[in-house]
């Protein structure tokens, strides 16, 4: 018996380690290059954010340790709180953009002539950069030939000065990025509605389901997908809000329209911002903002995952 | 191969002899390398005498390839700490005073107080001062300018005005002009340094020299009555009507038109002002200058005169080439020629330069050498810690929509003086 098993137990070793392992080894060498800059680029500046957070450094000279004391006077500072407000004002009405992008979407899904056109108009929006659209809406909230007060005009309503108006200014901004992500979402529902079963609308027709009834029960249900994709996106689009704000306002008047990533780059990068531990304490709370939406869609995906 | 390795090794020695012979002292010696410049000079005018400059510079060094990249003037001003700690040039634009500080306390500008010590110390020994910190000279000016009220000649004229000497003078001016259905003044205080423009001045002013300069080094609080002053003497131009509407809408040059067509009658701008109001059709009958006019008799007048420099990075690399360019920009005839009114249009820094004969730099570089007796600063911005200017202009501009939030701008402003000096 002994004389047997011999020749195996001398074979084996001559298969390499990495053949023994192939199957086991092959994927996280494809997925290493990928995972090393994700590491590096993504993750390891996530701890590193939250370690120049406990120290007070211009970003030149030496880091001085000082704590949370920077969390401190984040929690007594007035423009933070009036960012944070701002945040949660883009976070909340981004989302229009959901609806109005399904209602497009369904507005668009019939076959009429010319109809790709009119899709590729509604879909113009996003296409064009961010700064484009910022300056076309500065220029129609302009409060001395803006179109915007032209038109109020015409139905005997004073001129407001949008941008310049502390209460006002925030809305400004998110209609403007309202337009681009309108579409964004409408091109998702459109692709979504394309795989809408036909079966069923018929089987739904049957049963006497019409209008409102037919969307809530049939068509939207179908459309969970597109609208849980449009969903991430506009989130992510409100919380990144930054180029739009920088380009309309430059967070003004008097900081009234800032965020908190706009909050953080003008303390922490701009002009006049020498104060890097502080930005990155303003990056931080950023950040676990994110965490709490990251953590609810990797839940909800998880959870689709284990429904199949 | 080999060859060519000996050859370069040769070069080497040879730029090495020069770079020994050009440190003896010679002047007109050949430098050779590539010089690598930066600079922010990306307004039309000031692009264009940055790109003379590196030609004539050129051509008296044939050997010598020099690099030049101008970056937007706004935009630099973040991407400066950037390049200068990880990919230096070997000359940089920047700003005077305080605006240095942060840099040459990390080490990024070089010490060049030896080139001030011999002929261009002399020369340039009005703007010693301001290229100072700790004893030490970082670097050399190129320029500097007045600030002021720029007015429409043709419409004092038509209104009967005169140039006001006084404050009084000033608002009765202003009221006339508010009457006509024009606006006083135009701002574009979506730069906040524009404001910062107007708290200059009317607090060296209502203070004088000395107590601006303690305010903006963070010596007094900004609660201080004296300041109050300041605020309430401001406060009477916003509630006479004298800004035009939704400033805070407007960058710099939005707000031009407004003072181009006539819809405002002033702007209190620096001397930069001028090339793109002249290109707005306003010619020299139609556009004047006065100083600031005195508010408090007792204080004496003081300007602001924001000087633009060039500084050697300390991580340079042919940083032979860089002063030889250095001491190039600040010579009189070149100091002469960029700042002439076809120019750059402002004052020459070199003693020995002549100032062109332009109606607006003649007046500015008299009022500066002989009718500004409490002193010269910077600008607010320059004066005042980076952090300091920034809370500080933020409320500027909310006191000039909203005049009163005051108590609760010059809290928020104490609080900031607090935690930043």
């Amino acid at each position: 018996m002994s004389t047997t098993a011999m020749p195996i137990t001398e074979i084996a070793p001559q298969r390499s380690w990495y053949k023994r392992n192939e199957i086991a080894v092959t994927p996280w060498l494809f997925l290493a290059p990928g995972v090393l800059f994700f590491l590096f680029y993504v993750i390891f500046p996530i701890f590193q954010s939250f370690n120049l957070s406990l120290y007070r450094w211009d970003g030149l000279g030496e880091a001085q340790f000082v704590g949370l004391a920077n969390y401190q006077e984040l929690s007594t500072d007035r423009a933070f709180e009036t960012s944070l407000w701002n945040n949660l004002k883009w976070l909340i009405l981004y989302l229009l953009a959901i609806p109005a992008g399904l209602f497009i979407a369904l507005f668009l899904n019939q076959t009429v002539t010319g109809i790709r056109l009119y899709k590729s108009l509604f879909f113009f929006p996003f296409v064009i950069s961010q700064i484009v659209v910022g300056l076309v809406f500065t220029w129609f909230y302009d409060p001395t030939f803006g179109l915007l007060n032209v038109m109020l005009g015409w139905v005997g309503l004073g001129p407001i000065n949008v941008l310049g108006d502390p209460t006002l200014v925030t809305y400004g901004i998110i209609a403007a990025g309202l337009w681009p992500q309108t579409a964004y979402c409408m091109i998702l529902y459109l692709t979504g509605l394309n795989a809408v079963d036909p079966e069923q609308i018929e089987a739904g027709r049957l049963d006497g389901a019409k209008g409102w009834k037919m969307l809530w029960y049939i068509i939207i249900p179908q459309l969970k997908p597109a609208t849980f994709i449009a969903f991430v996106v506009t989130i992510i689009g409100a919380l990144r809000s930054f180029d739009l704000i920088s380009i309309m306002t430059n967070g003004g008047p008097f900081g009234s329209s800032r965020v908190l990533s706009f909050y953080m780059f003008e303390k922490a990068l701009s002009e006049y911002g020498f104060r890097m531990g502080y930005g990155a304490a303003i990056a931080v709370v950023l950040f676990l903002i994110m965490l709490f939406f990251i953590a609810y869609f990797l839940w909800s995906m998880f959870q689709e995952e284990r429904a199949r | 191969m080999r060859s060519m390795l000996k050859a370069s090794i040769a070069a080497l020695a040879t730029t090495a002899v020069m770079a020994g012979a050009a440190l003896a002292g010679s002047h007109g010696a050949k430098l050779s390398g590539d010089l690598v410049i930066f600079s922010d000079m990306s307004n039309p005018a000031p692009r264009a005498v940055m790109e003379g400059m590196v030609e004539r510079f050129g051509e008296m060094h044939p050997d010598l390839n020099i690099e030049l990249t101008v970056i937007d003037r706004e935009a630099y001003k973040t991407q400066i700490r950037n390049f200068l700690s990880a990919n230096p040039p070997d000359v940089a634009n920047w700003y005077a005073a305080n605006r240095m500080k942060p840099y040459v306390n990390a080490g990024l500008f070089d010490d060049i107080s030896d080139m001030w010590t011999g002929k261009i110390g002399e020369e340039l020994a009005s703007t010693k001062g301001a290229m100072t910190i700790d004893g030490k000279q970082w670097g050399v000016p190129y320029t500097y300018y007045q600030w002021g009220v720029y007015y429409r000649k043709d419409i004092y004229d038509e209104l009967g005005l005169s140039e006001p000497a006084t404050f009084d003078e000033m608002k009765a001016n202003c009221q006339a002009i508010i009457d006509s259905g024009r606006k006083c003044y135009t701002l574009g205080s979506r730069n906040y340094w524009t404001t910062g423009g107007w708290f200059d001045y009317l607090n060296m002013r209502t203070n004088g020299y000395d107590f601006h300069a303690a305010l903006t080094g963070g010596e007094i609080p900004w609660t201080d009555d004296r300041v109050r002053a300041t605020f309430a003497n401001w406060r009477e131009l916003i509630d006479m009507g004298a800004f035009v509407d939704n400033h805070q809408s407007y960058s710099w040059q939005e707000s031009l038109p407004f003072i181009v067509n006539g819809d405002a009658a002033e702007i209190l701008l620096g001397n930069f002002a001028v090339a793109p109001l002249r290109d707005g059709g306003l010619d020299d009958s139609k556009l004047d200058f006065y100083q600031f006019p005195a508010i408090n008799p007792d204080v004496e007048l003081a300007e602001d005169a924001p000087t633009d420099t060039f500084h050697i990075p300390s991580g340079a690399k042919n940083k032979e080439a860089a002063r030889a360019f250095l001491e190039f920009v600040v010579s009189a005839d070149n100091q002469t020629l960029i700042n002439n009114g076809s120019n750059l249009g402002q004052l020459p820094v070199n003693a020995n330069s002549g100032v062109d004969d332009d109606k607006f730099l003649k007046e500015g570089f008299a009022m500066l050498s002989s009718n500004s007796p409490g002193g010269v600063a910077q600008f607010f911005d320059r004066d005042a810690p980076a952090e300091m200017a920034a809370v500080a202009m933020e409320g500027f501009q909310e006191f000039m929509v909203f005049p009163d939030n005051l108590d609760d701008i010059l809290g928020r402003l104490e609080q900031a003086r607090g935690r930043i000096y």
